[in-house]
Order: structure tokens, then C-alpha cells, then sequence
């Protein structure tokens, strides 16, 4: 593995009961790279993002991250070696004000053992929070129940819940799913520039094209669990497959 | 843990309400509503278990078990090492529950909803039938305890009373101290998104298996103490079905808003249970049942809503 590859998945696969979802997968992923995953719907990049991730184990394979072999890890292990994610649909603490979601989040990555037996209240924390919450314009909101929020609000706190912990690598499953028009191009504006700075590498799951050739490095398109096409923007967007398979034109 | 603890608003009331409780039973009130307090006191332990797991979205149907345990262990330590000290009993008590709780926490940190709630049920049930046929723990009849000493003194009902609400107060401190920890506020975040917190890095069945620890050890406790206070253990009282429903009754009527709601919910049971004994004999379940749904028709977060709502009504006639 190049010193430069931060998450390497070889010959993966994937099958529920007979049904193959992901097969043959191979995607290495360079430090700071920004990547659009695109597909169909059920073409598997969900279960692909699910299987590095540790919601899903693979049926075969080997998914290296940083050189060590991270093949069925558990989800909270993820977190804890720097690989995170965000969710098609936002999993975020609905009772909670914004700033208490993202104190919760702050304090696990921050907290451990007897640590965590110390008050929730802890002004360091909270500081820190208040820089994230500004990183990603939602300081606003920050005293708001999460269910009072609109969707966008919502994508924003759990992408932002993702990062606290500086992870090298994340997962963004359909970061403007839900989101409206006028909100999409503003929401990834924040998000790509906060990765960024911090050099995180960016896997994102998406269908919308524009947000795809405006903001990627390098496309992954699947069609029924295989990678169709691994290339730059405008090239993945004009090969044969990716159009008749994926855009549908 | 436990830093700047005595500054928390529901440390403080916790403790004046303890306060006035015992200095006005010890000195005007009669006798029966002083065991009134022992009993709803001692009951209120399990029932801040109850809570704690309430929180969670877990209810434990089956949690006469520890209740039961607990006072089984402070029954059989009296038995076959003589021990009548009511801090060994408190701390036999909580220990015996919080091992059985730990072991069985394997089990049942995998289950949600009703699957918990019937599983801790059925584990309910072989302690009551274990109990019930073994000859040398009295079987049906039960086994008597001694009246309770400290440091090799008999205790009086008012000390009792005294002792146990020290205990109390001990012990909900320390719960409020893990409530406002990160760890408790987890208590909160797993009941309204586990995957999130999975992915936080912390696991959820390890949260909920350190929290249903806690509550078998409250329950295991109260049991100690409620056993020491009625001088008796037998499987009817101690560890039945209906000991585990009554425990979740008192759970619902008090709410779960505070540390102090099930010390006063488990009192006003058992007041109610008293006055409806007296009144109609025959008949005090109905009453007692249709208290029950009075509150969750017209106060579903419970007593400590209705004292939340006094509260809250009394400061801005204040501020005005």
C-alpha cells in the first residue's frame, strides 16, 4: 500500500442470501481525495459504504485502512481509528438542542473510561463546539430542539457530528438527500471547505450531478454491485456506461 | 464525579425534603405513617432504578428480582453469619443484586421493549419459584429478620428512618452525579438514536449493561432496606409478579423528571394503599388501579409534573 492511501478495499463482496449487492470491489482512496460515489438506485454504493463502515460485514474481501486490515470492524471501532460517516437519512439526537448533540459527540471523542463519569458540562468542550458550530454555520441554531430543524440543518449537525473526532477518512451517504435546491450548493460549500482544511479524505454517495462534477476528484460509478467506471469527473460523466447505466440518457 | 454536585437544584431539594421528612416524622407523626416513609423510602430505591432505565426506553417488568435478592442476601447473612449491622445489610444487599445484575446483564443488554421487559419477567419468576419450593430459605413462609443495629446498637424506628433516608440521599446524589456525567447523558442519546451513538464510538450494550447494573443494585438495596424495616422475607413480598408491577406502577406515577419523583411517588403509594385498605378492604386494588389512571389520562409525566407545573406556576407569580 502507497504511503499516500489512506483506505484500500480489495476484491470485496457482498451477498444476501444469493442476492449478490457488491461484487469484486477494488477502490483505493489518496489522503485529502475527494470522491463521488454514483449509481443507480440498488446499485450497492450504500452497502459499500455500509461494509467500510462496519454496519455490514462482507461476505469476502479485505477493506485496509492506513495499512492495517479493518475487514469486519465494528461501527464505534471505525470512529475510534478515524473513519466516520454521515447518513442518507441525518441520525441525529431528535429531543436534544444542536449544541447538546454535538457535545455528546465532542465529549466521546475526547472522553474515555473514568473520564466519561465527569460532568457533561465542561467549558473546553464547550468552546471547542462553539468553533464547530461556526466551521459549519449552524451557531445559530445551536439552542434549537433538533426535530424544530429542517433537513439541511439536520445533514449539517451530523456531518458535523462525524468530524469532531478529525477523522482521516469520511463517509458522506447522500449529503443533499432531502435538502432543498436552494440549500444543496450552500451546504456542500460549508462542508468541503471545512474537510478541507482539516486534509480529511472524502468518500460521498450522491445522485446529483452538478453537486458531483463541482465538488469531486474522481468518480466511482456502480451498476448492480460492480464499479462501472473509477475516473476524473468529466471522463466518469461521459463514458458510455456511466450514461446509459447511471444518468439513464 | 462529583464536582460542584451540592450546587444541582434537585441535589438541594433532595436533601431539605429528606430533611423535614425525617425531623416531622420522628417528632409529631404516629407510628404508621412513619413506616409509611420507611416502606416508601426503601421502595423508592427500586423505583429510581426503574427510572434510570426508563430513560432509556427499558422497562423492566421482573425487577423484584433484585428486590428480592437483596433482601433474601440480607436474610441468609443474618442467618449464617449473624450479621444485623444495617450498613453491612445495605452493602450485602446492594452487592448480591448488582452481581446477579451483571451476570444476567449479558443476556438482556441484546433486548428492547417488550422482549426486555418480559425476559426480565420470566427471570423474575424462576427466583420466585426457586424460593418458593426451597425448604431451608422457609419456602412460602419466608424467613424472619431481626430487628437491624449500628455498630452493636438496636436502632429504633425514628433512627431506622433516619439511617435509611441518609442512604437515600447518598445514593440519589451519586445517581444525579452520574445523570450530569457524560455517561449518563448517553441515557438520553441511546433512547432517541442508538446507531448514532454506535458510531460516536461508544457501544450501546456496554451503556445500557453498566445502567442496568446500577438498577439492580438500587433494587437489590431497597430490597435490604424494606426487609430490615418488615423484620420478614417471603417470595409473595418480595419477589412475585406483582412486586415488579407495583415497583413499574410507582415508576409511571412518579415521572421521571428528577432524582426526588420516586422517593415521593413511592410515598403517596403508599398512602393510597393504606387509605384504600382502609376504606373499601374488599376492593383497594380499584382504587389504587384507578389512581393510576387518572395520572396517565391527566398527568402523564407523572407527580413530579403536576410539582414541576406548582413550581414553575409559584416563580412567575414571584417574577410578576
Amino acid at each position: 500500500m502507497s504511503s499516500n492511501i489512506v483506505l484500500e478495499v480489495s476484491d470485496l463482496n457482498k451477498s444476501f442470501s444469493g442476492i449478490t449487492a457488491a461484487h469484486n470491489l477494488n477502490v483505493s482512496i489518496k489522503k485529502g481525495e475527494i470522491v463521488g460515489i454514483i449509481g443507480a438506485n440498488g446499485a450497492g454504493k450504500t452497502v459499500f459504504v455500509n461494509m467500510i463502515t462496519g454496519y455490514l460485514k462482507p461476505t469476502s474481501g479485505k477493506i485496509e485502512f492506513l495499512g492495517s486490515d479493518i475487514t469486519g470492524i465494528e461501527p464505534r471501532d471505525a470512529t475510534h481509528i478515524g473513519l466516520c460517516r454521515s447518513f442518507q437519512i441525518s441520525q441525529v439526537f431528535m429531543t436534544m438542542t444542536v449544541k447538546e448533540n454535538l457535545m455528546i459527540a465532542m465529549s466521546l471523542a475526547k472522553k474515555s473510561g473514568n473520564k466519561l463519569l465527569k460532568p457533561f458540562q465542561d467549558e473546553v468542550i464547550s468552546n471547542e463546539c462553539d468553533k464547530i458550530l461556526d466551521l459549519y454555520k449552524i451557531k445559530d441554531q445551536k439552542d434549537l430542539t433538533v426535530s424544530t430543524l429542517s433537513q439541511g440543518i439536520r445533514k449539517l449537525l451530523d456531518i458535523s457530528m462525524a468530524v469532531v473526532g478529525n477523522p482521516k477518512v469520511i463517509l458522506l451517504d447522500e449529503p443533499t438527500s432531502g435538502v432543498s435546491v436552494e440549500e444543496k450548493f450552500g451546504i456542500m460549500d460549508i462542508v468541503i471547505s471545512a474537510l478541507k482544511q482539516t486534509g480529511t479524505s472524502v468518500l460521498f454517495v450522491e445522485h446529483d450531478m452538478e453537486i458531483v462534477e463541482r465538488y469531486v476528484d474522481r468518480v466511482i460509478a456502480f451498476y448492480q454491485g460492480e464499479i462501472i467506471c473509477d475516473a476524473p469527473p468529466k471522463e466518469a460523466l461521459s463514458n458510455e456506461k456511466v450514461i446509459e447505466y447511471v444518468l439513464g440518457h | 464525579m462529583f464536582k460542584d454536585i451540592f450546587k444541582d437544584t434537585s441535589v438541594r431539594i433532595l436533601i431539605t425534603f429528606m430533611v423535614v421528612l425525617c425531623v416531622s416524622a420522628s417528632l409529631v407523626l404516629p407510628e404508621w405513617m412513619q413506616n409509611n416513609f420507611l416502606y416508601g423510602l426503601s421502595r423508592g430505591l427500586a423505583v429510581l432504578g426503574l427510572m434510570l432505565l426508563w430513560r432509556t426506553n427499558l422497562i423492566s417488568f421482573g425487577h423484584a428480582l433484585y428486590y428480592g435478592f437483596g433482601a433474601y442476601a440480607v436474610a441468609l447473612s443474618q442467618k449464617y453469619f449473624g450479621i444485623t449491622d444495617i450498613l453491612l445489610r445495605f452493602a450485602i444487599a446492594v452487592i448480591a443484586a448488582g452481581v446477579l445484575g451483571f451476570m444476567l446483564g449479558f443476556i438482556l443488554k441484546k433486548y428492547r421493549e417488550i422482549f426486555f421487559a418480559m425476559l426480565s419477567l420470566a427471570f423474575s419468576m424462576v427466583l420466585y419459584g426457586l424460593l418458593a419450593k426451597a425448604e431451608f430459605l422457609g419456602s412460602t413462609d419466608g424467613m424472619s429478620i431481626s430487628p437491624s443495629t449500628l455498630l452493636g446498637m438496636e436502632l429504633t424506628r425514628e433512627y431506622l428512618l433516619f439511617l435509611i433516608a441518609f442512604f437515600v440521599i447518598c445514593t440519589a446524589v451519586s445517581i444525579q452525579a452520574y445523570l450530569r456525567s457524560t455517561l449518563g447523558h448517553l441515557t438520553t442519546a441511546i433512547s432517541d438514536n442508538e446507531i448514532r451513538v454506535e458510531y460516536l464510538g461508544f457501544s450501546v450494550e456496554k451503556a445500557i449493561h453498566i445502567k442496568y447494573v446500577i438498577s439492580a443494585c438500587l433494587a437489590g438495596g431497597a430490597g435490604g432496606l424494606m426487609a430490615a424495616s418488615l423484620g420478614q422475607v417471603d417470595p409473595d413480598s418480595m419477589v412475585n409478579w406483582n412486586v415488579s408491577g407495583e415497583l413499574v406502577f410507582i415508576t409511571i406515577m412518579s415521572g421521571s423528571g428528577n432524582i426526588l419523583a420516586p422517593f415521593i411517588g413511592a410515598i403517596v403509594f403508599e398512602f393510597i394503599r393504606t387509605y384504600a385498605f382502609e376504606w373499601a378492604p374488599q376492593a383497594w386494588q380499584m382504587i389504587v388501579g384507578g389512581t393510576l389512571l387518572a395520572i396517565i389520562f391527566f398527568f402523564p409525566g407523572g407527580i413530579w409534573s403536576v410539582l414541576e407545573k406548582i413550581f414553575n406556576q409559584g416563580k412567575k407569580k414571584n417574577v410578576k
